[in-house]
């Protein structure tokens, strides 16, 4: 079966609109903002701070933990159930996984660094989003990072290959696949690579292209957004 | 081949390659890739000769041992106070270091430092492990009574200072404040009236703001006498 337009009028290989703004939350030591399509995800950075429990403590470096949540009214139609899932403390883990290798908290043996990503509104792509909102908002913060992160789930809806997939995409009748991508933009490295569904080996080679493009686009949009807060004269 | 894609003093991000030349030697805030320069954190670009640094414009403050900074006292042990100085581990003062004066053996140590109290002090030794020791002997180390606190950018001490302390005096002169800066971005204010205190403020936090502006001095004068109506 065939799926001959996007619902949402896009271009396959198109992004939906992005906005980022970078902080928003005042009390925080970094946050951002990202915003792709009807996706919102909000990113508040604290520490480097005391860790608790100390048996998690390293001696070497600081640690990372992210926390993903879900608002209650984010979902599109049900009430998403409040708390931590087995959904959400997974997807804790791959963001921090994503994050850390751009990361360099060296200077901040025995302690932690705290990333809080909520989604005020989701339309399929939040991992992603959040991502992107998380290390906008460590760079806010001041850590040492080689480059910023980037990611898109990119997919194959029907029988077509599409960048950012939407909600209404993921849940396509004849199938849909879903690759969630976290790239270094200016390397092209690959820190998260996720895959929910069904592709040929050829098809995963050009998701990937297609992802390296967009998570260039992304990366504009990021660097814009950092800028915009310190180049304020 | 030479080739910089940046100018002195540009803002830059994470990422951002700065120069794509072996002429230039990375410094704090930048490493190497291969044959370009890349940036690794959100800061403004300096360029002394061959050397490529950054400018930080956020970031926590890490101590280093010799840096007098303000820090508040978070508790009261036995032969020692707990100090935060904005560090994400607390740093100890210890009693032998706390004053010159004699204290007697099992003495009551919140008569020299109470909770909640804010003091200037040095740091003096930082291990590999980030445990911080700090001290009260020497000049101008003492408590602080009175006055308040703000925070600023660590990096940005510098230009609330001034070349030779130009700024800070030109501040002090203005507003009659007592000030004083510590290298973790604290900074304290004093004055009888509130006013000139609210003035300090204003113009400390200004410096904060623009610090990379150039013709900040001549701002912020006119900015204090704007203020003080002088």
């Amino acid at each position: 079966m065939t799926y001959e337009k996007r619902s949402d009028g896009r271009k396959f290989d198109e992004l939906r609109p992005m906005e980022a703004k970078v902080g928003v939350i005042p009390r925080a030591d970094g946050s951002a903002m990202f915003k792709t399509g009807k996706t919102i995800a909000y990113a508040a950075v604290y520490g480097p701070r005391q860790l608790h429990p100390s048996h998690m403590r390293n001696p070497e470096t600081g640690i990372l933990r992210c926390n993903y949540n879900m608002m209650s009214f984010s979902g599109s139609g049900e009430r998403v159930r409040p708390g931590p899932s087995r959904r959400s403390k997974e997807i804790g883990l791959v963001m921090e996984k994503a994050l850390l290798p751009v990361l360099d908290l060296s200077g901040f043996p025995n302690s932690v660094v705290d990333v809080f990503v909520e989604l005020l509104q989701t339309d399929a792509g939040t991992r992603c989003a959040g991502i992107t909102a998380a290390s906008l908002a460590l760079a806010d913060a001041g850590f040492m990072m080689k480059d910023l992160v980037a990611a898109v789930s990119v997919g194959k809806v029907g029988d077509k290959l599409v960048t950012d997939v939407n909600k209404e995409e993921e849940d396509f009748e004849e199938g849909a696949t879903d690759v969630p991508i976290a790239m270094l933009p200016r390397t092209g490295q690959i820190t998260l690579l996720q895959l929910d569904g069904k592709v040929s080996k050829d098809e995963l080679k050009t998701l990937l292209e297609n992802a390296k493009k967009a998570t260039k686009e992304i990366y504009e949009v990021q660097k814009q957004a950092l800028k915009e807060k310190y180049g304020a004269k | 081949m030479e080739k910089i894609n940046v100018k002195d003093k540009d803002l830059v991000v994470p990422g951002e390659i700065i120069a794509e030349s072996m002429d230039y030697i990375p410094a704090a805030g930048t490493y190497r890739d291969g044959n370009s320069i890349i940036a690794s954190q959100v800061g403004i670009v300096s360029i002394e000769g061959r050397l490529v640094k950054l400018i930080p414009l956020s970031g926590r403050y890490v101590p280093r041992s010799g840096d007098t900074v303000i820090g508040k006292v978070t508790s009261v042990g036995f032969n020692n106070w707990f100090v935060d100085i904005g560090y994400a581990n607390e740093a100890v003062l210890p009693l032998k270091e706390a004053t010159s004066e004699y204290i007697d053996k099992g003495a009551d140590l919140s008569r020299y430092y109470d909770f909640g109290d804010y003091i200037a002090c040095q740091v003096i030794r930082v291990t590999r492990s980030m445990a911080i020791d700090l001290s009260m002997r020497g000049p101008g180390l003492r408590k602080l009574n009175g006055g308040k606190i703000i925070y600023i950018t660590p990096s940005k001490v510098p230009r609330v200072i001034g070349k030779q302390g130009s700024m800070i005096n030109l501040i002090k002169d203005k507003t009659g404040c007592k000030i004083s800066v510590g290298q973790n971005g604290w900074v304290w204010i004093q004055a009888d009236d509130p006013k000139s205190e609210m003035i300090a403020t204003k113009a400390v936090e200004e410096i904060n703001k623009k610090a990379q502006n150039s013709g900040l001095t001549e701002h912020i004068t006119s900015l204090l006498s704007k203020e003080t109506g002088k």
